[in-house]
């Protein structure tokens, strides 16, 4: 089997979106071009009910075939790793499925199956969860109330990649913010396997009043063609480079 | 989407009463109440024939699945009980778009580890050591790590007192990433090494529940966390004959569960011999002079003369 590579868009925020098209219909298009879009709504410690507009948190990640979640700042690192990973399986599984659904007929997914023979489809799909590459693109609101949030979102990203630098499969990190300065994204970090260098980063980011959620995601799919990207894969299968490992 | 679905709604709520009855295997399980709740899916206790079970219920039919893979395998481990033991899976369908995926496993009855250790005095806390590593080094040596090591996926059984592992949703493979993991005790949280599985990653943990067992609230990271930890270590005398073996764990520098267990038993051993020298000491010399070691200083002597006789009575059959 050719072992592919699962693409997701990680979006961190904390509010909706005033500006530019709906994210809803970004993350369609995201999901259309097989990239799992990924919603994590962030609540301030004294927050006790859920802000209006948080539904479209939700709204976003269904659209974009992905999980969303909204959580405490200290509840944020073990819940952006879960979901990225969970998508993972969810994005495999529904490969899995309609594999299945060509062999047995358009009625059998995973749950229609004796749970006896579960089994060894799930360790197929962990298999492939656990080797397959994957390139994330972390999507940073930095509107002004994300601003004390920040370190919080910083040290998540950290143990992201402590996470899945576990895995045997390769992966591909960048991480961009938005608004940007003259555009609607501003790349904090380029394509790389590895997040230990974004400390130096992560304080020069500015926070700006407008939330373009919805230009944000589309731009953020441009940037998985980008060149960048193609030449961190391909400098990695020099032998000798694979860092991530050991 | 289902899976969405269902990583949000992750508890379900069955009233006690409720009968449910497998599609596949047709058997019928009375809930009595709930036991617990997990990273995926909620723990009931069940009756099924006059005989009391426990049964794992979530809408999340993969995640369900994974597991009972592992307590399968782990089933194969010859020789020892590491986990539950399986004793059916199937489906509970409610209505055509309300279908739980459940398994049922051996019931474990029990009191938690510190709760034991609370109640029954500081000495089992070597005797549990031994057991766990003991259980380690088979689950490491059939190619597995425990992974979501912590004191609430323990049990203590009586009659003998054994620990017992009632969740082994996270057990991961050997060098594959860490499935699942609570942060107090992931050593990649800690910034002292990495979710891959490996021996090593459990026995750090093993390190952090003993040490939880003296911190029940936890304690902060702070900002150099490993100076945090061993300064934790130091503050618990109850703990200082396992401290340098303690220290090593954390530091990942063991590459067995066995070689931990051999240098355990080797300090239980040793705190034995000093205890006999100093009492005897105390016996010939009515104004005997304080001994030079540190340990001694701090007046934990009479305990650690408990601990070493009820140990010594326990390790042989080891």
């Amino acid at each position: 089997m050719k072992k592919g590579t699962l693409k997701q868009i990680l979006l961190i925020t904390d509010g909706c979106s005033n500006k530019g098209e709906d994210p809803s219909v970004t993350a369609t298009f995201a999901h259309e071009q097989g990239i799992a879009v990924n919603v994590i709504g962030v609540l301030d410690d004294d927050q006790t009910e859920e802000p209006e507009g948080f539904q479209e948190v939700e709204d976003i990640a269904n659209s974009g075939g992905g999980l969303s979640q909204i959580v405490y700042k200290q509840a944020l690192s073990q819940t952006v790793q879960m979901v990225t990973k969970q998508t993972m399986t969810q994005t495999i599984q529904g490969f899995v499925n309609q594999e299945l659904k060509q062999i047995l007929g358009p009625e059998q997914n995973l749950e229609e199956i004796e749970p006896d023979k579960r089994g060894e489809i799930m360790e197929v799909v962990e298999d492939m969860g656990e080797t397959c590459d994957l390139e994330v693109l972390i999507l940073v609101d930095t509107s002004a109330s994300m601003h004390d949030k920040l370190p919080t979102v910083k040290e998540a990203i950290t143990d992201l990649s402590v996470s899945l630098n576990a895995r045997i499969g390769r992966n591909r990190f960048s991480i961009y913010h938005f608004p940007g300065k003259r555009k609607d994204i501003q790349k904090v970090l380029d394509w790389s396997p590895k997040l230990d260098s974004i400390s130096n980063v992560f304080p020069k980011l500015t926070s700006g009043g407008i939330t373009p959620t919805g230009p944000a995601i589309r731009e953020a799919v441009y940037q998985f063609g980008k060149k960048s990207l193609l030449r961190s894969l391909r400098d990695e299968d020099e032998p000798g480079m694979e860092e991530a490992r050991h | 989407m289902k899976m969405n679905q269902a990583w949000k709604k992750q508890g379900i709520n069955i009233r006690p009463g409720t009968v449910i009855t497998g599609k596949w295997h047709r058997k019928r399980y009375v809930i009595k109440r709930r036991l617990g709740r997990g990273a995926v899916g909620t723990v009931y206790l069940c009756e099924q024939n006059g005989r009391y079970a426990a049964l794992k219920i979530s809408e999340n039919a993969a995640s369900m699945t994974v597991e009972v893979n592992v307590l399968k395998s782990l089933g194969k481990v010859q020789g020892n009980r590491l986990g539950p033991s399986l004793l059916d899976v199937d489906d509970w369908e409610v209505s055509a778009d309300a279908k739980y995926a459940f398994y049922v496993m051996e019931y474990l009855d029990g009191k938690p580890l510190q709760a034991f250790i609370k109640r029954h005095g500081q000495e089992w806390v070597g005797a549990f050591m031994l057991q766990l590593l003991g259980d380690l080094e088979h689950l490491h040596k059939a190619g597995w790590v425990f992974g979501d090591f912590k004191p609430e996926n323990l049990i203590v059984v009586p009659s003998p007192p054994k620990v017992r592992w009632i969740d082994v949703g996270g057990t991961t493979k050997i060098g594959r990433s860490i499935k699942e993991y609570t942060e107090f005790y992931d050593r990649g949280y800690w910034g002292m090494g990495s979710r891959r599985a490996e021996p090593s990653y459990d026995l750090f943990a093993l390190a952090m529940i003993f040490l939880t067992i003296y911190y029940p609230t936890r304690f902060e990271k702070g900002p150099n966390p490993k100076a945090t930890l061993f300064k934790k270590l130091n503050n618990v005398q109850q703990l200082h004959i396992y401290r340098h073996c303690l220290k090593k764990a954390l530091l990942g520098h063991y590459q067995s569960s066995a070689q931990m267990r051999k240098e355990i038993l080797e300090a239980i051993h040793n705190a034995k011999t000093n205890a006999k020298t100093a009492r005897r000491h105390t016996g010939t010399r009515s104004a005997a002079p304080p001994s030079n070691r540190s340990t001694w200083k701090e007046g934990g002597g009479i305990m650690l003369l408990a601990i070493v006789f009820y140990l010594s009575s326990l390790l042989l059959p080891y």
